[in-house]
């Protein structure tokens, strides 16, 4: 019967599966900030080495880690990206599946832009005390602590345009949320005195901290858990809108987009390896240590990506938008020796 | 009845109107038909109109994808860059990386637009060529060692702005401030397409070849993506068709009328309505987590579908063995045939093309499936490179054609979302070439009793 010579055939193709199984290629997952860069690095190692082109996939810094954190063996991953440092929580989540020992590795840095409509309003300049008041559920209003009362950008600043405020800031599983809080709105909580005025109003610090990292909830801030490309489709349909994006992702758009400056700085490659661009952060992929070895290529892989070639600031991850870390020597020591956190 | 006949409704007979003159409630009947007639020709054309809007759409902003900007050039394999030590040893030549050809395709760029005046300064040449031109031209010399130090002519892909350019996706305004290509560019290549060094021609690499990185999206096609579909289809073929076969015809011909049979029948018609996301988290937990099976590979990609096309496949057989007469089988069992030969010789053969059908249905519509492969890793940068054999095809990580789509859509740079619309036209191919076959099917061998 030939449907039993089918079932057969499945069968044993997947019982080889499960016996004879040994991963060759090096398995990388985790911030789709970050994923850009891997894959560049993944294609270029693919072309110049022997071993297979690694695979990397997205997802955000967290979910990851979670992944990366599931324990230790061939069907987990080797390397997890992250647009923000493993927190020390996740550091203990590993621990527990088994996963030690940790490299970690600091490729560059990234700006976080403000961008909106290239024919819109002109969002050209703004200041975190900006972005506080617009999107903060609580602002200081003459000296008092109020829900907030602002609907237009001019009832703040008067030199903003008079247009309703309408902000797509990334979700909380984007390590880009965590740099946009700590940098931005945390910088102008204190900035307005909100951050004062709440530990005035009898809050304990920790907890004034974690009150000015909030955002109102009246649909003026909409939190984008897709990738940037959902954010410019947004702006795209929304002329007052404006977006929080990544500096290579903005460089790739420019007839799409316009760059608001912070603080009176325009972000570019430059301004933000100088450090006078205030919103960046570094990014950061985690090697687990018991695989160096195991998965042929990855420790290859690994000393390939911080390599002058690729990550100097003449390298391809430089001209696609990543801001070269200067201290990139010391990586480089590091990851040969397989310095583990 | 006779009532009505004796008591006519007051105020219609008595007034003798003509049957030709149409009274105030037949007018009313009328209009109410006509109307209802009138929403049912607005609704079609209102889906119509949206079926044309997305076809324009697919066919406007995919086409495109199908062509791309070539760049002939000479480049001279330099013997010093290349082999420094001049013995053709195929190791010391691949220790050549791509950046040491850099420098051998800046130099024939310069050479190639020497007589061009521009104000494009020799550094920035190379922008308007891919990332891809050094692997191309590395590849060559590593399979011809015997070439180095001549002069050989290569065909490269042009950058993505400046095919873009030439699709009219890139404007000149647009480049004002775009770091990755000028105005000054533009003229250049303006002038190499009048010579004929540049070219936009057919992209066969689109259809056959690998996925790119984000820099280098003129490079990027979906042939790979294809391959890991290929696989699935396969997986889903061998493995749904017969279980899904075997249990209809269990259900249909042998199993006892009982409660638990019920039981069954509700939960496969339930299955049938179960997201397809609930069958990629079911496919994580069970093929990965506890069967310890490769992520990304396009068997437990095909293992999962499976899940997802079984209901299909159940519920389309039930009905086509429903659809034989019982005398076929009451003649089989007459002429003194077991019941399993009255249905293996008898009913199945009957049943087979709608079963055909309903598989094939099923196939297309795994094949479009996106959700479920989220989860098991196959969307990402994954479809870099050709299977070796048939089991790697089925075991080394690939993705499939709607996750690449999907890759595409989210990428950053305005000439992947281009590519994403050509997939959708590649995608939209097979599953028309798939409903067609099934449609030819039932038409030749149904038979209807």
């Amino acid at each position: 019967m030939s449907i039993m010579k089918l079932t057969a055939t499945t069968a044993v193709i997947a019982l080889t599966a499960t016996t004879s199984f040994a991963r060759d290629n090096v398995q990388v997952a985790g911030s789709s900030t970050v994923l850009p860069y891997a894959s560049i690095v993944a294609e270029a190692f693919g072309e110049n080495f022997e071993f297979p082109t690694p695979v990397v996939e997205s997802g955000g810094s967290s979910a990851g880690l979670k992944r990366f954190c599931e324990g230790v063996g061939e069907n987990t991953i080797d390397i997890a990206n992250a647009s923000r440092a493993i927190r020390p929580a996740e550091v203990e989540a590993c621990a527990a599946a088994g996963v030690t020992d940790i490299v970690e590795v600091r490729i560059g840095y990234d700006g976080i832009v403000f961008a909106s409509q290239l024919d819109g309003p002109a969002y050209t300049a703004f200041e975190p005390a900006d972005i506080f008041n617009a999107l903060a559920p609580k602002v200081v209003v003459d000296g008092e602590l109020v829900d907030n009362p602002y609907t237009m950008w001019s009832d703040f600043n008067a030199d903003l345009p008079s247009e309703e405020i309408l902000a797509f800031i990334p979700g909380t599983k984007h390590g880009t949320r965590e740099v946009f809080e700590e940098q931005v709105v945390a910088a102008g909580c204190e900035a307005t005195g909100a951050f004062e005025a709440m530990i005035e109003s009898g809050m304990s610090e920790d907890d004034a901290e974690d009150a000015c990292l909030a955002v109102r909830t009246d649909g003026r801030s909409v939190d984008i858990d897709g990738d940037y490309t959902e954010t410019l489709a947004r702006i795209d349909a929304n002329a007052n809108g404006i977006g929080v994006f990544g500096l290579a992702f903005y460089e790739n758009n420019t007839d799409k987009l316009k760059v608001a400056t912070m603080s009176g700085v325009e972000p570019t490659t430059e301004s933000i390896s100088t450090g006078e661009y205030p919103v960046s952060r570094p990014l950061y992929f985690y090697i687990k240590a018991a695989h160096i070895g195991v998965i042929p290529g990855l420790k290859e892989f690994a000393e390939f990506f911080v390599s002058n070639e690729i990550a100097g600031p003449s390298g391809p991850l430089s001209s696609y938008g990543l801001v070269a870390d200067p201290a990139l020597g010391e990586t480089q020591a590091m990851v040969a020796a397989e310095e583990t956190m | 009845m006779t009532d009505a006949t004796a008591n006519p409704i007051p105020g219609t007979a008595s007034k003798g109107k003509s049957l030709l003159e149409q009274d105030d409630r037949t007018k009313r009947r009328n209009a109410a038909e006509k109307r209802f007639r009138a929403y049912g020709i607005a609704a079609i054309s209102i889906g119509l109109l949206f079926l044309l809007a997305l076809l324009w759409a697919i066919i406007n902003n995919g086409i495109p994808a199908f062509t791309q900007t070539f760049i002939n050039l000479e480049v001279e394999l330099a013997e010093e860059n290349l082999d420094p030590n001049g013995n053709r040893s195929l190791e010391d030549i691949r220790k050549v990386s791509t950046f040491g050809y850099n420098p051998l395709i800046g130099a024939a760029l310069i050479a190639e637009t020497a007589d061009i005046e521009t104000e494009v300064s020799d550094g920035d040449l190379t922008k308007i060529l891919s990332a891809s031109a050094a692997a191309v031209v590395r590849n060559y010399v590593i399979e011809n060692p015997d070439q180095i130090g001549e002069t050989v002519e290569f065909r490269l892909l042009a950058s993505s702005r400046v095919d873009g350019y030439l699709k009219g996706r890139v404007q000149r305004e647009d480049l004002a401030r775009d770091r990755n290509l000028d105005a000054a560019h533009l003229d250049l290549i303006d002038e190499m397409v009048t010579r004929g060094s540049t070219e936009r021609v057919f992209n066969w690499d689109f259809i056959l070849g690998a996925d790119a990185s984000e820099s280098r999206p003129e490079q990027a096609g979906i042939g790979v993506s294809m391959l890991g579909s290929f696989f699935m289809m396969i997986v889903v073929l061998f493995a749904a068709l017969p279980i899904g076969v075997a249990a209809s015809i269990y259900l249909e011909e042998f199993a006892p009328q009982n409660k638990f049979t019920d039981l069954i029948e509700v939960n496969i018609s339930n299955l049938a309505a179960v997201p397809s996301i609930v069958f990629g988290i079911l496919g994580l937990a069970v093929f990965i987590q506890f069967a310890h099976l490769p992520q990304s590979a396009p068997l437990v990609g095909g293992l999962t579908l499976t899940l997802m096309t079984l209901p299909t496949i159940v519920i389309s057989t039930r009905a086509s063995l429903k659809a034989v007469p019982p005398s076929i089988r009451d003649a089989a069992l007459g002429v003194g045939a077991s019941k399993m030969q009255s249905v293996f010789h008898h009913v199945l053969p009957l049943a087979m093309p709608g079963i055909l059908t309903g598989t094939i249905i099923g196939l297309a519509q795994a094949l479009g499936e996106t959700a479920p492969l989220l989860l098991i890793g196959m969307v990402g940068y994954i479809a870099s490179n050709y299977p070796d054999g048939v089991a790697s095809g089925f075991l080394d990580p690939n993705s499939a054609m709607p996750a690449q789509i999907y890759e595409w859509a989210k990428r950053a740079d305005p000439a992947y979302y281009e590519r994403a619309w050509g997939g959708i036209i590649v995608l939209l191919l097979f599953l028309l070439t798939m409903n067609i076959i099934a449609i030819i099917l039932r038409r030749r061998f149904e038979r209807r009793w």
